[in-house]
């Protein structure tokens, strides 16, 4: 009865992903030219920071537009997004708790097997 | 009845924007995630466990070449190729990145006409989709195959640090392994598509659940998934 009438009247809860096709070629085009920006890197051999800075940053603006447009991440209600996006952040801390031991080992290695074999 | 009453939530019509409504959402009753089915919440589950899993692999292969006091081979050389007498740096993997690439904007595409109800256009996307990350990894077979002649090994190579073929082989290789289940996965959808199983809501063989228009895009989130990890593991392996 009252559940016949709200499943009449209610909206649809399960909403689909109705874009035009020319945003996928639109993005598929700047994950091209993303893709040719990290290769260009290797080939034109930067060093240093400013390798590194474009590598992650390259990285990042790829896996942003594949996340949020390819996947749909963009239209999801934001519920769903931050249960999804927040618990990565935690490799970030597994990543610095890592660093500091990596170099912990490798000051071990230097100082204590002459060369570190 | 009991159970389609749990999918038809007696929420307000209108939903809450920002993070007021994320609130709102995690402490309202029955479900949290309004407007995503749960077979599509649960593939995002299982997509942020993966992550968790290619995390600890990339992890584990930073913390070997950070604390290792012997040079790291160059990638950059050690995955370069001769072609046509010039020397290419990296050229295998930059090709590889443009097929993935390129598969996974078919995929999107594919989704795209799948909810269009347009079957031929799906099915050969699909399929276009499956023929790239099949390429994908015959390139990586010749790729491996190519090292391994070279003399990399798990334990050992020729130009430095004895780790670089235990990460190479353990982060590759289970990169390549989820692309080739997502490759038989689409050649599956593609037959369902194909036969009108999504249309008529034939059970599945191996859940018995109802085909769905869904289903093309669930899997799509997986085979976007893949390109993704790719995206990092270029970087990280590839570039660093």
């Amino acid at each position: 009865m009252d559940h016949a009438a709200t499943a009449n009247t209610a909206p649809p809860q399960e909403e689909h992903q109705e874009h035009p096709i020319k945003l996928y070629l639109t993005v598929w085009t700047w994950l091209f030219i993303l893709s040719v920006g990290s290769y260009m890197v290797d080939i034109l051999q930067f060093q240093g920071l400013l390798r590194w800075g474009l590598i992650i940053a390259l990285m990042l603006l790829k896996a942003g537009l594949i996340i949020a447009v390819f996947m749909h991440m963009a239209w999801e209600r934001l519920a769903l997004s931050y249960a999804i996006l927040v618990p990565p952040v935690l490799i970030l801390v597994f990543v610095a708790m890592m660093g500091i031991e990596a170099s912990y080992t490798e000051w071990m290695r230097v100082f204590f097997l002459s060369g570190g074999t | 009845m009991n159970d389609t009453g749990a999918t038809q939530p007696h929420a307000a019509p209108t939903l809450e924007p920002g993070f007021k409504g994320i609130v709102k959402d995690w402490s309202s009753d029955q479900r949290s995630f309004k407007t995503a089915s749960w077979g599509k919440v649960m593939m995002w589950v299982f997509l942020l466990s993966d992550t968790f899993i290619f995390g600890c692999f990339l992890l584990s292969y930073m913390t070997a070449r950070m604390s290792t006091t012997v040079p790291w081979p160059n990638a950059s050389e050690v995955f370069a190729l001769e072609v046509f007498g010039m020397h290419m740096p990296l050229l295998l993997i930059a090709i590889m990145t443009f097929v993935l690439i390129t598969s996974s904007g078919t995929m999107a595409m594919a989704v795209n006409y799948a909810y269009r109800r347009d079957r031929k256009k799906t099915t050969a996307l699909i399929l276009v989709t499956a023929f790239f990350g099949a390429m994908f990894v015959g390139m990586q077979a010749f790729e491996w195959s190519k090292l391994i002649h070279e003399g990399v090994r798990p334990w050992g190579n020729p130009w430095g640090a004895e780790q670089f073929g235990a990460s190479f082989f353990m982060i590759t290789g289970f990169h390549g392994t989820h692309v080739s289940i997502g490759v038989i996965f689409l050649l599956i959808m593609a037959r369902k598509v194909w036969r009108g199983d999504l249309d008529n809501g034939k059970p599945g063989f191996l859940t018995g659940r109802k085909g769905r228009y869904e289903m093309v895009e669930i899997m799509g989130l997986y085979w976007h998934f893949v390109d993704l990890v790719w995206v990092f593991i270029f970087a990280f392996f590839y570039l660093w």
